[in-house]
């Protein structure tokens, strides 16, 4: 029978098949893991007298709590401190490899694997962490957890799965100039919602994800969980085994030509179907910009910020109300007149070389709009490396950037980096929810190149709005 | 986890929907490496405005959240369910969840009940006119009653996690009992997928 993508690589993954009561057993190919949803998981562990199955499918480190700045020094915060020291006794007791702080192959999980070439086509993919969903870029199959099922994963390396919907977002044609792959999903979760993918895998298909590169790929499968997915998946090829060949855990040799002999089915069948199907024409696309508080409230750069009246029933008009009230907007504003406080380049969505090129393109040569405090938070210490040898760190230090050490930082404001009440953020992040970056913080969801213009110019800006 | 049969009590209606985990347990408190002690966490952000719902005296000691569409979106994070358990609740009623949020319930004995949009709406009404509503959530037969005004909808739950939740079983216990297919399927891995 015709199948999907998905539907292929759940296939080849179920150790014991359930039926209409009892759901699939899955294999989990690789568990990632850090600082913060695993402690309670590992005391499990102890507690119930059990090991870690596969401590040599499962890798840790450290990306939420960790300060991007004077990371030789102690770490200030003591609760903070702690939650890391529990992570690296608990690898060294169950044996599984860590890099720690200060290690240069350290940065946000969902960097770091692809990064390694632990990431590959055909793989399920779990971790403590929705945005694992961002591995899917790679044809994995990638989902994040809560803390029960790390449990569970360490103590068994599978999990009991129902199997999810299937949904392909097609977005075909040529994507106009200076329209990201940011830009796409921000535009796909704006027009499906936030509970457009709930229950559902979702396949991105159509050349205009053909024509992204990994890190593009990476962006938009980021941000499935944002429209509520349970996994996002694009269908690997030429561009997928390029990123991959040479990479630390990448096959080579022999096994290299019979991994890409597996990898190249992994496919969706000619005549396969999907449970729901949406359409885009990627012609039609635009540079987004949220403007309130979940992702799916956004707007062309070039449009407006709505009103509470352009609302279609009451419950919507509510929500719209509530969201304008939170970011201190009146509604009906053009987006492009909205003053910024705060520019955050940064986050497992956009901390990638790619987006760290795409915003040094922009801020060479010109000057941080005065008053406009901007953090670029590197998403590795490898991402790192790379940036510093082509000279980009140079760029956004001399345009006015404050250039930092890798880590999740602002995204989520559990280090030091995080937003006054009152202060607005144009962020590459993937969540604009009310406090994420900060109690009282105003977020605005954007593409690198966006915010690096928005930081030049003060207000939200395209490149080609820069003199 | 404890055995789940019924939870009945009293409903605190919080209006809103896309409520997402980064608000109902705001990220500062996930520094905590033990799993209990959030109940002073959740909502804490809003819980500051004293307007909002839960700090209204006549919905104190209440066991149900009623809540809007798409609760728990957002962020993995377990500590959302602990939160509301460590304050008191013992299930939460929406038209629909956030898929890892409402996986994550079901492992720690929250029960996750999804109403039809009307009759949740309908449900939301007449807590807010009585708040001392008493509403009855019978895993057994998959039931939310509110008796004095003779409400009473289905709501639904796979099998597996109906008899997980009425038993109190542990999943892992679960899985490993299927420890020879793993093994199994581990002899069938292909050698060259990725090692640590
Ligand atoms: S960068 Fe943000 S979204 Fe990504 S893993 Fe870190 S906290 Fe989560």
């Amino acid at each position: 029978m015709a199948q999907t993508l998905s539907e292929k690589v759940w296939d080849r993954h179920v150790v014991h098949a359930g039926n209409a009561a009892e759901p699939d057993l899955l294999y989990i190919d690789l568990h990632l893991v850090h600082e913060v949803t695993s402690p309670q998981a590992f005391e499990g562990l102890r507690l119930a007298g059990r090991g870690v199955r596969r401590p040599d499918l499962t890798v840790a480190t450290m990306d939420h709590n960790v300060p991007t700045a004077g990371i030789d020094q102690p770490i200030a915060d003591p609760v903070s401190r702690r939650q890391m020291e529990v992570l690296a006794e608990n690898c060294r007791q169950f044996g599984i490899r860590l890099y720690p702080m200060g290690h240069r192959n350290q940065g946000i999980v969902h960097v770091i694997s692809p990064e390694l070439g632990l990431t590959q086509p055909g793989m399920t993919i779990v971790c403590g962490d929705s945005h694992t969903s961002t591995h899917g870029a790679f044809g994995a199959l990638a989902f994040g957890m809560g803390t029960s099922e790390v449990e569970h994963v360490l103590a068994t390396q599978t999990l009991p799965q129902r199997r999810p919907g299937t949904m392909s977002v097609v977005v075909d044609g040529e994507l106009p100039v200076g329209v990201t792959a940011k830009d796409v999903i921000l535009a796909v979760i704006g027009r499906i919602g936030t509970g457009g993918g709930i229950g559902h895998i979702i396949e991105y298909r159509g050349s205009a994800f053909r024509g992204l590169s990994m890190e593009g790929r990476m962006t938009v499968c980021n941000m499935s969980i944002e429209a509520g997915a349970k996994a996002g998946m694009i269908a690997p090829d030429d561009t997928t085994f390029a990123y991959l060949e040479g990479r630390p855990h990448a096959p080579s040799g022999a096994a290299w030509e019979k991994a890409l002999d597996h990898w190249r089915s992994l496919t969706t069948d000619h005549g396969a179907t999907f449970d729901k199907e949406v359409v885009f024409d990627a012609s039609a696309l635009a540079p987004h910009v949220t403007w309130g508080t979940n992702p799916g409230q956004v707007a062309r750069l070039d449009g407006r910020v709505p009103h509470p009246d352009d609302a279609l029933d009451a419950g919507e008009r509510d929500s719209i109300a509530r969201a304008l009230s939170y970011m201190g907007l009146s509604g009906g504003e053009a987006v492009r007149s909205i003053p910024v406080d705060t520019v955050f380049i940064g986050s497992c969505t956009n901390s990638r070389i790619e987006d760290l090129r795409a915003a040094a393109t922009v801020a060479r040569g010109r000057k941080v709009k005065t008053g406009v405090r901007t953090l670029v938070v590197p998403g590795s210490g490898v991402v790192k490396e790379q940036a510093e040898a082509e000279g980009l760190d140079r760029i956004f230090i001399d345009a006015g950037f404050d250039w930092r050490q890798p880590g999740c930082s602002m995204c989520l404001a559990m280090n030091p980096d995080t937003l006054a009440p009152g202060e607005r953020c144009a962020s590459t992040s993937n969540r604009n929810f009310e406090g994420r970056q900060g109690r009282g913080g105003r977020s605005h969801l954007v593409s690198p190149a966006v915010a690096a213009a928005t930081a030049i110019a003060g207000t939200f800006s395209a490149p080609e709005d820069l003199a | 986890m404890e055995p789940i049969h019924i939870v009945s009590g009293k409903v605190v209606p919080l209006d809103r929907s896309d409520v997402d985990t980064d608000q109902i347990i705001p990220s500062g408190w996930l520094k905590r490496v033990e799993r209990t002690g959030f109940g002073a966490g959740l909502f804490s952000q809003w819980r500051e405005e004293p307007g909002f719902v839960l700090n209204q005296p006549e919905h104190a000691r209440a066991t149900i959240l009623l809540t809007g569409a798409r609760f728990g979106v957002g962020s993995s994070r377990e500590h959302a369910v602990w939160a509301l358990l460590d304050y008191g609740f013992r299930a939460v009623i929406a038209p629909s969840f956030g898929d890892i949020f409402r996986n994550n319930s079901t492992k720690a004995g929250l029960v996750p009940v999804e109403l039809g949009v009307e009759e949740a709406a309908e449900l939301m009404s007449a807590i807010q006119a009585d708040p001392d509503l008493e509403v009855v959530i019978d895993v057994e037969r998959l039931t939310v009653e509110a008796p004095k005004i003779g409400f009473t909808a289905k709501f639904p739950i796979d099998p597996f996690t109906q008899h997980r939740l009425l038993e109190g079983l542990d999943d892992i216990g679960l899985s490993l009992a299927h420890a020879d297919a793993i093994m199994a399927y581990e002899a069938t891995r292909a050698d060259w997928l990725p090692v640590t």
